[in-house]
């Protein structure tokens, strides 16, 4: 720790501590001068004030932004809540209906003739895709942050932190350009063919076991997602193990338990929670990648998935490639149904980061944000 | 941290000292076992980096030309250089907009917030930052574009954009107020300087380097962004005009995303070039947030040598 060189480095040429604005000049006389003085005077009592009020207002703001998205996106779907009804979350169909017969009103919902709407394959294929993300994830996260902090010499530690900072960093677009190219079809060729042929047809393993296709599908989206949620989970775990008290991991040493018994019985209860929340932060960035899972998954509407190598379609993915055709729909329904799914994600995902960032929280008082970014 | 062998230190004969012994070789296979699992582990994040960057960097040099810089987007051929300058534009309007309201908010919560309702601020802002980033893309459509009149146009995508990246830059300045030796501020204080005067010179100057890092971080989200722009800045064949209505703005992400799974040859081309512009700034940003964090090291508290 360096002293407060800074501080001191600074003082010598500042004015005079009695203010905030260095002192007015010897004053000309005139107009000019007492009207400075009395400005700077004013100033001199008011800046911890003036600064207070318009810091506050910039804090405020972030909570302004929320309340509007909530509010807009609420008012948006309200008549498709009414038009769609509860079936919405239980029907499979996505019929936009007729654009071209007159439009009809049900409920005082006007929509076009034959429309019909339900998100249940997408909450699955969202639900679904993420799992498998967090599912493949975790552990190579947390294997990854243990030999980080534990085995790895500094310089290696300081590559493997380049590496998770690269993927943070890597457009989610770029992920999925890497997925329809590159990955989807390398694992069906290669990887693939080679599961399902090896797979029994019994029920639970049946899910692995049918035709394979062109690689776009859900057991690709997963693995896409599982690559950019492994960072966030990753470095919060790194972060978490590298807070353990060292003096309580050495008495375990000293007691002669091996590296694996230190750690299992120290560093990893002292990180749980903290490393969950993380988890469960993955899962709510997973949720909610639209771009990625829109270029490998296929997006698919109106069925759900029932073996590793459908295609499917998200909410997320669905939103951002829909919006375009909802567009044509005159009544506006198509737009707000997706203004409803919007806000079944938005509900999701927001319980999902809630739990998580209460549970960060609880167990690391500076965790820096983690989410999105580097 | 090295095993420390139990061999020897219990006494003991026949039966009880092979079952010792076993026990021991037992925990020792665990523990290797454990260890060989983790390391293989790194290749989960190795392999998909390499491969990655090793597309990425392929694709786009294959079919590089250098016009790509110069020229702009004509349909699904020409080159890049209107979604070059969009993105510029749009990074610096995100640091204006986002960067003076996330620091400001953040000094605010650091500084003058007691606690009880500076939980609120925090939470709302930690909620904000969970939105999923196409939930906020079509409600900036919906209001902003269409509800207000706005059209595709550079404003909206900057308002949406900012809206996404403002609670990172709040929580990092706040983070990196609050990592700011509590002797600056007592030392201040002894000296009677006035409270703003002591924030001004003496307790911002070593944050400095953690509130760049998070306007860094939200530089590379504003570049990496896909699905808010889609419906707020659209996308323009020209370079970005000086309106900020009314004008759609071409960015870097689009022609990754619309362009590969078209039919033309020089629409792949350009999808592939924009990838890898997008991959170098983020790799530029990267080291610059290193270089950032390198300088911060000896200002902040509680810093423990990294293992």
């Amino acid at each position: 720790m360096v002293p407060a060189q800074d501080a001191r480095r600074a003082r010598p040429a500042d004015p005079p501590l009695s203010g905030e604005s260095p002192p007015a000049p010897p004053a000309p006389e005139g107009a000019t001068a007492t009207h400075r003085a009395a400005v700077s005077a004013w100033w001199r009592g008011h800046a911890e004030g003036v600064l207070k009020w318009s810091t506050g207002v910039a804090a405020v703001l972030p909570s302004l932004a929320l309340a509007a998205v909530l509010v807009a996106l609420l008012v948006e779907a309200i008549p498709a809540i009414r038009g769609n009804g509860l079936g919405f979350f239980t029907r499979s169909a996505w019929e936009p209906g007729n654009f071209y017969n007159p439009p009809v009103t049900i409920g005082g919902v006007t929509r076009p003739a034959g429309a019909s709407y339900g998100a249940w394959p997408l909450v699955v294929g969202t639900l679904e895709s993420s799992l498998v993300a967090i599912v493949v994830a975790v552990p190579v996260a947390f294997g990854t942050a243990m030999v980080v902090v534990w085995k790895l010499p500094r310089r290696l530690s300081a590559g493997i932190g380049f590496c998770l900072e690269m993927l943070a960093g890597i457009p989610s677009v770029v992920f999925g350009l890497w997925a329809a190219l590159t990955l989807g079809p390398f694992l069906s060729r290669h990887v693939f063919p080679f599961i399902s042929h090896h797979t029994p047809d019994v029920p639970p393993l049946s899910f692995f076991h049918g035709p394979v296709g062109s690689g776009e599908g859900l057991a690709t989206s997963g693995l896409v997602l599982a690559v950019m949620v492994v960072p966030i989970i990753a470095s919060t775990s790194r972060d978490l193990l590298r807070q353990v008290p060292r003096g309580t991991e050495e008495g375990a040493v000293a007691l002669g338990m091996t590296d694996l018994e230190v750690a299992r019985t120290v560093s990893i209860p002292w990180v749980r929670a903290g490393v969950f929340g993380a988890c469960v932060l993955g899962l709510a960035r997973a949720l909610g990648e639209t771009m990625a899972v829109a270029m490998a998954s296929g997006v698919v509407l109106g069925t759900i998935p029932h073996d590793a190598y459908a295609t499917f379609g998200t909410i997320a993915s669905v939103i951002v490639s829909q919006l375009d055709s909802a567009l044509t729909d005159g009544t506006g329904f198509a737009v707000r149904t997706l203004a409803e799914l919007g806000l079944v994600l938005l509900g999701i995902s927001l319980l999902v980061n809630v739990a998580a960032r209460l549970l960060v929280r609880r167990s690391s008082s500076v965790a820096l944000p983690v989410g999105r970014g580097i | 941290m090295t095993t420390v062998p139990v061999k020897g230190t219990v006494p003991a004969r026949g039966h009880a000292a092979r079952g010792e012994a076993r026990r021991l070789v037992l925990r020792r296979l665990a523990d290797r076992l454990w260890w060989s699992l983790c390391a293989a582990a790194l290749l989960g994040i190795v392999v998909p980096v390499v491969w990655v960057l090793a597309g990425v960097v392929g694709k786009g040099v294959r079919g590089w030309q250098w016009s790509v810089l110069t020229t702009t987007t004509q349909g699904t051929g020409g080159g890049l250089a209107n979604a070059i300058m969009g993105t510029l534009v749009i990074v610096a309007g995100v640091l204006v907009i986002a960067g003076s309201v996330g620091v400001a908010g953040g000094v605010y919560l650091a500084e003058f917030c007691r606690d009880g309702r500076g939980g609120l601020l925090r939470g709302a802002s930690e909620v904000l930052a969970g939105v999923p980033s196409i939930v906020l893309g079509y409600v900036g459509y919906i209001v902003l574009v269409v509800h207000f009149h706005w059209g595709f146009s550079l404003l909206s995508a900057l308002l949406v954009l900012s809206a996404m990246v403002v609670p990172y830059i709040v929580k990092t300045t706040e983070v990196a107020l609050r990592n700011v030796p509590t002797a600056y501020r007592d030392g201040s204080e002894a000296l009677g300087m006035p409270r703003t005067y002591a924030l001004r010179r003496v307790v911002l100057r070593p944050a400095v380097p953690g509130i760049v890092t998070g306007l860094i971080l939200a530089m590379a989200i504003a570049i990496g962004e896909t699905a808010p722009l889609l419906y707020t800045a659209n996308w323009s064949n020209g370079y970005p005009s000086a309106h900020l209505l009314h004008a759609p703005v071409a960015y870097l992400t689009y022609p990754v995303w619309t362009f590969y799974n078209q039919p033309q040859a020089s629409a792949h081309r350009l999808s592939a070039e924009a990838a890898l512009l997008l991959v170098a700034l983020v790799v530029v940003l990267i080291g610059l947030s290193r270089l950032v964090v390198a300088r911060t090291q000896r200002h902040t508290e509680g810093h423990r040598g990294a293992r």
